[in-house]
């Protein structure tokens, strides 16, 4: 599958793996917070491949914040376009929690939300099925000046850091 | 003013651009209309009943006069003629075409103006006291506040998704709030500590629309360095707890009030001591580099006394006289004043103004001022430095427009939402039944009898007129498919706020307006002097007089109320 990440589009070698799949024995994979919650030792216990967990975007961090260095992906559902949860708990992964792996927007994922998604600290993007990835990639420099710090705190007044 | 810089000026640019761009997707079908229209609301655009609605910022409601003749340009060449300044300070075009509003929003850029974030469920044009930096009873002035809570709440990446819209009010006059800052999702008073210290004192969880709700305090005192990291965890607690699965419960005030404010202030409290940042305080320097934006002008020496405008309040001239009294104000810089000019005559909607009175509106701000417009919450504008002696000539220009009615702050001076001629949610016109109350009640000898009185309309009960904080509040419903107005009475969205109660069944559309009536003379009869106010004597008697008056027997024989 091919998604954007760190804007450039790749081959996604991660796998999504739901509640009710074999879970594969090698690879990357990513499972739902439920199934990390209930199988957490099967899965820390497999030998190759790194874990990521998807995670509902009405659940508070707390639920995986201790697991964290376990984990080498986070990623955050979009139920719809529309719904900014999974932006402040992008911000909050990346400034409280110190978390430096992926974080990846999955579900409702669209060109027009992916500049203020990065500035929040996501990093990788799997769009909405059948929109462009080529054009999406245009929308990180659509707007170049940025008033406030998100991940990188600044108060407005010292803020023209990024424009140019 | 403030005055954008080469990044201000980029980042409108870069914004017209980027709606043009998501114009041609739309219109090559490559994003649905479900898709475009959180795009299109970020931009102030709304679909209405007959075409697109473009709201355009007016940061804190001040503007300049040339802003003003780009405006009037807008209005010519790709409206109807005119605009329509509303209860938020800003100004909407009702009749604007899809591929064309890229087009005004370059012109817009032109002029350092903008549509950003005027509707969606953003944080929206910041507001304030239409006479900030020239209210002689400020204790600071607000207007550098707004601008940078106006720049840091633009694109702000991770509340660009919120549950529902965001309004911040600012006000700085002790005791006093022309703001409504108690009727916002944040408001914000400039104070001093105990020890003198400059700081704010924030209310969180006001609003209006289906329920409408008085804020309540979360912090007396935020120094001020603070301030944008504790709008940022109100912010933040909002945006992961605030209900999105029912739009109507979906505005932080239904958050508050079903937490609680204790429980609220924990959580807020909780997450700013986690999440604020040094990085995020304001250093002195900084702020003293936007208060320098809105420094007082170079005033001209003009005399020294209030007298010549006491004076002007007696004039022979009665029109004038009462001119002076009702729509100018006393200004901080003796020998000046603030004067409002009414958008409320007798023909045109309220809030309504063509290309050519604002043309002219802009020359007189060049002429008596120093080129600056204020925009009110009651769809009024005003002219804030004046000087004292030149009030004549400019009243007469002013007469000439058609925007001198000396109505302001009168039963009149109403505020009324654009209702079923345009709104698509209305459930009664609310329009023609204001101008109906304005043409009954024009004799300005009976409106300065009846003193302050604010009457405020909505055509639904999503409450853009405001009619739960009038004094007098009309609401429009339906009723079989009939339009019906409910009268409710005791609002104010003053210092000292309080929402309006309805006394009874509502009233067709032929008896509303002496229904009103009733209520005016009623309030006559009982009040103790000439000096009790509406809102005083309502407080002081309750509702009982006025439910007599409104529901008693004889008044409505042949009228039944429905
Ligand atoms: S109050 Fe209702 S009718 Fe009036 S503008 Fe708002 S939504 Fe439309």
């Amino acid at each position: 599958m091919r998604i954007i990440r760190q804007r450039e589009i790749v081959d996604d070698g991660w796998v999504h793996v739901a509640t009710d799949e074999a879970l594969p024995s090698s690879g990357d994979v990513i499972v739902p917070l439920a199934r990390w919650q209930s199988e957490r030792e099967e899965l820390l216990a497999r030998t190759t491949g790194r874990l990521g967990v998807r995670l509902p975007n009405d659940r508070p961090l707390a639920e995986i914040a201790a697991d964290l260095p376990r984990l080498a992906l986070v990623a955050i559902e979009f139920p719809k376009y529309r719904d900014g949860r999974g932006m402040s708990l992008a911000r909050l992964l990346r400034q409280r929690h110190g978390f430096r792996g992926e974080i990846r927007a999955v579900g409702n994922v669209l060109r027009d939300q992916m500049a203020y998604l990065e500035r929040c600290g996501f990093d990788a993007y799997e769009l909405t099925p059948g929109k462009s990835l080529e054009s999406a990639l245009l929308a990180f420099d659509e707007i170049a000046v940025t008033y406030q710090g998100a991940i990188e705190p600044r108060s407005v007044s010292r803020l023209r850091g990024s424009a140019g | 003013m403030y005055r954008y810089d080469d990044d201000d000026k980029r980042l409108v640019r870069e914004r017209a651009e980027q709606f043009r761009g998501q114009v041609e997707r739309r219109i090559a079908g490559e994003i649905t209309e479900e898709e475009f229209k959180p795009l299109r609301l970020q931009n102030g655009l709304y679909l209405q009943l007959h075409a697109y609605m473009l709201r355009i910022a007016i940061p804190y409601g001040l503007f300049s006069s040339g802003q003003m003749r780009q405006l009037a340009h807008i209005a010519r060449t790709w409206d109807r003629g005119y605009g329509h300044f509303t209860t938020r300070q800003n100004i909407q075009f009702n009749w604007s075409k899809l591929d064309e509003v890229p087009d005004i929003l370059d012109a817009l850029a032109e002029v350092e103006m903008h549509a950003i974030q005027t509707s969606g469920n953003c944080i929206r044009n910041i507001t304030t006291d239409h006479l900030g930096g020239v209210a002689r009873d400020e204790l600071e002035d607000p207007r550098p506040w707004c601008e940078l809570t106006r720049q840091w709440s633009t694109f702000h990446p991770e509340f660009a998704h919120l549950p529902r819209k965001f309004k911040i009010a600012f006000t700085a006059t002790p005791g006093l709030d022309r703001a409504a800052i108690k009727l916002h999702d944040i408001g914000v008073r400039l104070v001093q500590s105990a020890d003198g210290d400059p700081g704010f004192e924030i209310w969180v969880g006001g609003g209006m629309g289906r329920t409408p709700i008085i804020g309540a305090c979360i912090r007396e005192f935020l120094p001020r360095r603070h301030l944008l990291s504790y709008l940022e965890a109100i912010l933040r607690v909002y945006n992961l707890n605030g209900r999105r699965d029912n739009i109507f419960r979906a505005r932080i005030k239904i958050l508050v009030s079903s937490l609680g404010i204790e429980r609220f202030r924990e959580l807020v409290e909780e997450e700013w001591a986690a999440s604020r940042e040094d990085a995020m305080e304001f250093r002195d320097d900084e702020i003293a580099r936007m208060q320098s934006f809105f420094a007082p002008p170079a005033y001209p020496a003009a005399g020294s006394s209030d007298e010549l405008l006491l004076s002007y309040r007696q004039a022979e001239d009665l029109e004038f006289a009462r001119f002076a009294r009702n729509n100018v104000v006393l200004h901080k810089q003796p020998g000046y004043s603030a004067v409002v000019l009414s958008l409320k005559s007798f023909d045109a909607p309220a809030g309504d103004l063509s290309d050519t009175q604002m043309d002219s509106i802009a020359n007189l701000a060049d002429r008596f001022g120093f080129g600056e417009i204020r925009a009110t919450h009651n769809q009024d504008l005003v002219l804030p430095d004046v000087r004292t002696s030149d009030l004549p000539e400019l009243w007469r220009e002013l007469q000439t427009l058609d925007v001198a009615t000396a109505n302001a702050g009168r039963l009149t001076d109403l505020i009324c939402c654009p209702g079923l001629d345009f709104c698509n949610l209305a459930n009664a016109r609310s329009l023609p039944l204001a101008q109906e109350i304005r043409q009954r009640f024009d004799d300005l000898d009976y409106l300065d009898d009846l003193g302050p009185l604010s009457l405020k309309i909505s055509g639904c009960i999503n409450a853009c007129g405001h009619h739960h904080v009038g004094n007098i509040g009309i609401l429009g419903i339906d009723k079989k498919g009939e339009e019906f107005y409910q009268l409710m009475l005791g609002g104010s969205a003053d210092d000292d706020a309080s929402l309006g109660r309805v006394l009874g069944p509502a009233f067709s559309r032929d008896v509303i307006v002496g229904a009103v009536d009733r209520v005016l003379q009623t309030y006559l009869g009982l009040r103790e002097s000439d000096d009790e106010t509406f809102i005083e004597a309502y407080r002081r008697v309750g509702e009982a007089p006025f439910r007599d008056a409104l529901y008693g027997q004889v008044l409505y024989a042949n009228h039944p109320p429905a």
